[in-house]
């Protein structure tokens, strides 16, 4: 939370001695507000209040680093309830669970299996962010972390209950800096300790988010730098509700204690399930989720969901404006143009696949703007789409000369059989929905 | 250490609606439906009241859609007949309602007549006993002839009606208040429409306690962060008082999850992305829960693994 000129003016010598360049100590606190300024401008400020105001400038929830070098994961630092306020800043991570019932070979071949959980999925790379090592139960953590360690490509996660073991665990893999889950009120301690020296983040957890609270505080007190706040699935209507009051304390009322990124363990009776609920958390608000399955049918829907709802709202995803290809389109297949918006190329597209009548799309740059808000804003003209036509060398791919246009633009047609040599203009349909059928019709 | 006071008070609740007649009330269902009347947002019950819980329509069409075999073969031969796909709906999948669209209508399908879709809407009337969503085919001439026929013929039942858009809201408004029906208000990806076309709806004398929203649904992975944050929006700003945004929502998992490129190619297309049996009914699923989290109150789906999925999440959600 920002904090306010006044907020900063109280921590003043308040002399208006000028040596920092500005009449007044007023003037200079409202320029820090304002970030023009920093505190260390002011040569009289004492080191109380440079504490102080780094501790109130410090964003309401950390930014929480897992893992070493470049590699690392990292998460927290949110800063609104929803994401048509600003927008989610770090996507939530999908930690995969290695059980410590699973023999060293099995352990290995899913370590491998998280290393390939990777998508490319409209421009982006998607993929499994964490793997978590179950120490409670396994007749050697440290070896066993170790292992996971040396194979993984991603950071990791030592899960358990367990002090001894998860220190043993840590102590083995401690340059990595995996994230120790979890300590409560009755391990924090020694946990916290542990992390502290060696600077791991620690995750927390308790019976309620007043005992959270409390724990998270004893975690810091130790000198833990970077604390996850854990959460459990078994009520999952009461975690739910529990990362929202987390969430508000946090941002809204820039409650220390619990200002940190949230994990959610998820135990649920069937794999599918479980995806669902990871899903859900994804959006409402946990940083790391952690699963048991890593098959690609249970994992891509869950960073799917993380990539639609940490996309930023205010900036519109485009796709590059050139001519695409949809099937295997021949010198006979229909031409046809929009947007570069991605919502209206993706669905375009995908009715046009649907269609089975391979074609060619045209793209014309529009700032992200669908059809018709392309063309109120004066971002799309018949010029416009003669132009693209022409950079995209469309009419070298077809013999016909015949042009499928948006059915939102029926007026584009007569300018573009005037002043280009796309002759024969066909009126499309206004939804992506139609196009199939459209085709069908028009296409025979 | 305790934790602030974080509870918001919202000054309004979402307008709680009931689709459905029982015999009492003029109809012949065996129960009603009754979705809205939050005063929080989805499932804080630590501030307000959700006294309704998210429902499920079962998708049903008058014709079997463009869809993979993955969830043909898992409706199974029923999907021929919407008497069938319907009873199946309610009998094995266990759905609260029923969404029968009236594909054939569609003169780019199979042009059927409205007296023929009227008789489909009787049978399925009579073939099941729950609150019945009817939808047309959304080519606005041919849903201005069919959808009062359906209408009539659904007379007494309070079903919802779909849709009224900008482009047909009269027609839609004119039968679902003679024939005392709830109506659906369409408005295409845009918050400030779906206002505009309750407005027009409020404007020709339509009581807004009888309206869904439906600010059309975009599929996992295809624009469902608009809708998602739109629907947001919409809860905040009708709780927030504003009576032209109180409606509860309806989405069309289904009939949006079913064209997405990842429920409907298998892993030869999409190696390494997972079997399609797994994959298809997981993308349906998860759009609909990510939908619940944005305020969702009618659930339109269709692959019955997907809505047992569904059915256990809202069960722990509540």
């Amino acid at each position: 939370m920002a904090i306010t000129g006044m907020q900063i003016y109280k921590l003043l010598p308040k002399t208006n001695c000028k040596d920092c360049g500005l009449p007044t100590c007023m003037a200079f606190a409202m320029q820090i507000a304002a970030k023009q300024k920093a505190l260390s401008d002011c040569p009289h400020v004492s080191d109380e209040a440079q504490s102080e105001l780094s501790d109130a400038s410090a964003p309401p929830m950390k930014l929480i680093k897992i893992g070493a070098g470049d590699a690392a994961f990292q998460c927290g630092q949110e800063t609104v309830m929803f994401r048509h306020e600003e927008k989610f800043h770090n996507g939530t991570g999908v930690a995969v669970r290695i059980p410590a019932s699973l023999s060293d070979a099995e352990c290995l071949a899913k370590v491998e299996a998280i290393n390939n959980s990777v998508f490319q999925r409209v421009g982006e790379e998607l993929k499994t962010a964490l793997v978590a090592v179950e120490v409670d139960g396994c007749s050697d953590p440290a070896g066993r972390a170790k292992a996971v360690a040396d194979k993984s490509k991603v950071p990791l996660i030592l899960m358990g209950k367990e002090a001894d073991r998860l220190k043993a665990a840590l102590d083995a893999v401690k340059d990595q800096k995996p994230l120790v889950f979890k300590a409560d009120a009755g391990t924090v301690d020694v946990l916290a300790e542990a992390c502290a020296a060696a600077k791991a983040p620690l995750a927390v957890s308790a019976g309620s988010l007043d005992e959270l609270a409390e724990v998270a505080g004893k975690a810091k007190n130790k000198g833990v730098e970077e604390i996850v706040l854990a959460f459990g699935s078994e009520n999952v209507g009461e975690t739910l509700r529990n990362l929202t009051v987390a969430r508000r304390a946090a941002l809204k009322k820039t409650f220390r204690a619990l200002g940190y990124p949230a994990l959610v363990d998820i135990q649920a009776d069937t794999p599918e399930l479980a995806v669902v609920l990871a899903s859900s958390f994804a959006a409402k608000y946990a940083s790391i989720v952690v699963m048991d399955v890593v098959e690609p049918w249970a994992i891509l829907p869950i960073l799917t969901t993380v990539q639609n709802i940490y996309t930023d709202p205010q900036v519109p995803n485009t796709v590059e404006a050139k001519l695409y290809e949809v099937g295997s389109p021949n010198e006979n297949s229909p031409v046809m143009f929009t947007t570069n918006f991605s919502l209206t190329y993706f669905s375009v597209e995908g009715e046009v696949e649907r269609s089975k009548i391979p074609s060619y799309i045209c793209v014309v740059e529009t700032e992200g703007l669908g059809v018709l808000n392309a063309y109120a804003g004066d971002k799309i003209s018949a010029e416009k789409v003669i132009e693209t036509l022409k950079t995209q060398g469309v009419a070298d791919k077809v013999k016909h000369r015949k042009l499928i246009i948006p059915g939102l633009l029926p007026i584009f047609r007569a300018e573009l059989e005037d002043d280009s040599e796309w002759k024969e203009v066909i009126i499309g349909p206004e939804t992506a929905s139609k196009i199939p059928a459209f085709l069908n019709e028009v296409w025979k | 250490m305790a934790v602030p006071d974080v509870k918001e008070k919202w000054s309004n609740a979402i307008n709680a609606v009931t689709i459905g007649a029982t015999k009492d009330e003029g109809g012949t269902r065996a129960s009603t439906v009754t979705v809205g009347g939050q005063n929080t947002l989805p499932f804080m019950t630590f501030e307000g009241e959700c006294p309704n819980k998210p429902v499920i329509a079962g998708y049903v069409a008058d014709t079997v859609p463009d869809w993979p075999d993955v969830l043909k073969n898992a409706i199974g031969d029923e999907i021929n007949s919407p008497v069938e796909w319907a009873q199946k709906c309610v009998q094995d999948f266990g759905v609260d309602l029923i969404c029968l669209k009236l594909l054939s209508a569609d003169p780019n399908i199979n042009d059927a007549s409205p007296e023929e879709c009227a008789k489909t809407v009787k049978a399925v009337l009579e073939a099941v006993d729950v609150p019945l969503i009817i939808w047309g085919c959304d080519d606005d001439d041919k849903d201005n002839v069919v959808m009062p026929e359906c209408s009539q013929a659904a007379r007494g039942e309070n079903c919802l009606l779909g849709s009224a858009k900008v482009s047909n809201y009269r027609t839609m408004v004119a039968i679902c208040k003679a024939d005392k029906h709830k109506v659906i208000s369409e408005a295409p990806c845009d918050i400030n429409l779906g206002k505009q076309v309750n407005i027009l709806l409020q404007d020709a004398d339509f009581d807004l306690k009888d309206v869904i929203g439906y600010q059309t649904t975009g599929a996992l992975g295809y624009g469902l962060d608009y809708i998602y944050t739109i629907l947001e929006r919409a809860r905040i700003t009708g709780m927030q008082g504003d009576k032209l945004m109180a409606m509860p929502q309806i989405c069309d998992i289904g009939g949006e999850t079913w064209r997405a490129k990842e429920a409907v190619a298998d892993d030869d297309i999409l190696p390494g992305w997972g079997k399609l049996a797994k994959r298809g009914p997981m993308w349906e699923a998860v759009c609909a829960g990510n939908y619940l989290q944005a305020g969702a109150d009618i659930l339109v789906m269709a692959h019955p693994e997907a809505i047992k999925i569904m059915q256990q999440t809202i069960t722990k959600l509540i």
